[in-house]
């Protein structure tokens, strides 16, 4: 454990508070389903190690991959769950996953708003944002409001779909793949492909190109 | 996007199916969602509820009703989902945004009404 930085921040929370009304929930039913042989007390661990292991890396690598592969952006269009197991990324029970594509005319932007689906097999776990009232009201609410808060201004004649995720599909944002990248190489791409621009907040955007319009 | 997610190959005509689960709507139908407030937990938001719509795609595969499984009942046949497109002109009077502006949502078929 690090020593504290500031001298006023309050202790860590070792667990020492009486437990809410979900935490005990959660424990009386995690307990009950070991108890009945539904799971094991390895799994739900195991689980997690699983999800340490899924980050926005991985779906940068599979953006990267649809930019430079124009038959792989096709079938993956066309059945995102399929497409990516042929890639060894297995998913959770029934999900599927539907991939949106940003292009000149159409702006897509993921959210849910009754709790905090995401597609964790290829992004992990969601961002706290992502996660609160705030965004999962506004975003199908206001998404032009939205994306502005993020630095993101959609033209009006660009249309603005919003995703929300409320049953078995999952969904990712192909993002549009930056100007003056044709030479990258899909590593290079990748590296361009951030989180947020996953979830559609934001475009991908090539640093460069940036620094020459400054 | 194809108009049956989750398929990638054209289907051959005239298969009876299995466990039944036709869907009972196409890409391009006028639907409204249903209004009912069962009591607990429904993967419906209450902001779409009573809206006009239309089924943008069917979605593959056919599923078992989580709402009736959820509460310890046997769905029994399963049933698809669709995705559904919404204008956020349709959802929100007076919204600033362009017309063209709208809402995907996955709904099950138990929750869909001909409009």
């Amino acid at each position: 454990m690090s020593s504290h930085a500031h001298a006023n921040t309050p202790a860590p929370d070792t667990g020492d508070a009486v437990p809410g009304y979900y935490e005990v929930m959660e424990t009386a039913v995690r307990e009950l389903l070991i108890e009945k042989k539904v799971i094991g007390a390895g799994e739900i661990r195991q689980m997690l190690e699983v999800m340490d292991t899924r980050t926005p890396a991985l779906g940068s690598k599979i953006v990267a991959r649809a930019w430079v592969d124009p038959e792989f952006r096709a079938r993956l269009l066309a059945n995102g769950r399929a497409t990516l197991e042929e890639l060894g990324i297995d998913f959770f029970e029934d999900t599927q996953l539907i991939v949106l594509e940003n292009t000149d005319s159409v702006h897509n932007l993921v959210v849910c708003t009754l709790c905090s689906c995401y597609p964790r097999e290829i992004l992990g776990l969601p961002p706290d944002w992502y996660k609160m009232k705030p965004y999962r009201a506004r975003a199908v609410k206001e998404p032009r409001a939205v994306l502005a808060e993020f630095g993101t201004v959609i033209p009006d004649d660009v249309e603005i779909r919003v995703s929300d995720s409320t049953s078995m599909i999952r969904f990712l944002v192909l993002p549009q793949r930056p100007k003056g990248t044709e030479g990258f190489t899909e590593e290079q791409l990748a590296a361009l492909v951030t989180r947020d621009a996953m979830i559609g907040v934001v475009r991908a955007s090539n640093p460069e190109m940036k620094e020459k319009s400054r | 996007m194809s108009q049956e997610l989750g398929r990638s190959v054209k289907p051959l005509a005239n298969i009876v199916k299995a466990e039944g689960a036709e869907p009972l709507f196409q890409a391009g139908d006028a639907v409204k969602i249903s209004v009912r407030f069962p009591v607990g937990h429904y993967r419906v938001p209450t902001y779409i509820r009573g809206k006009r719509a239309r089924v943008e795609a069917v979605v593959e595969p056919a599923a078992i009703n989580n709402e009736d499984e959820g509460f310890g009942r046997n769905a029994g046949v399963k049933r698809h989902y669709y995705r559904i497109a919404i204008p956020l002109s349709e959802l929100w009077k007076g919204y600033a945004g362009s017309k063209n502006d709208g809402l995907r949502i996955e709904v099950f078929e138990t929750w869909l009404e001909r409009s």
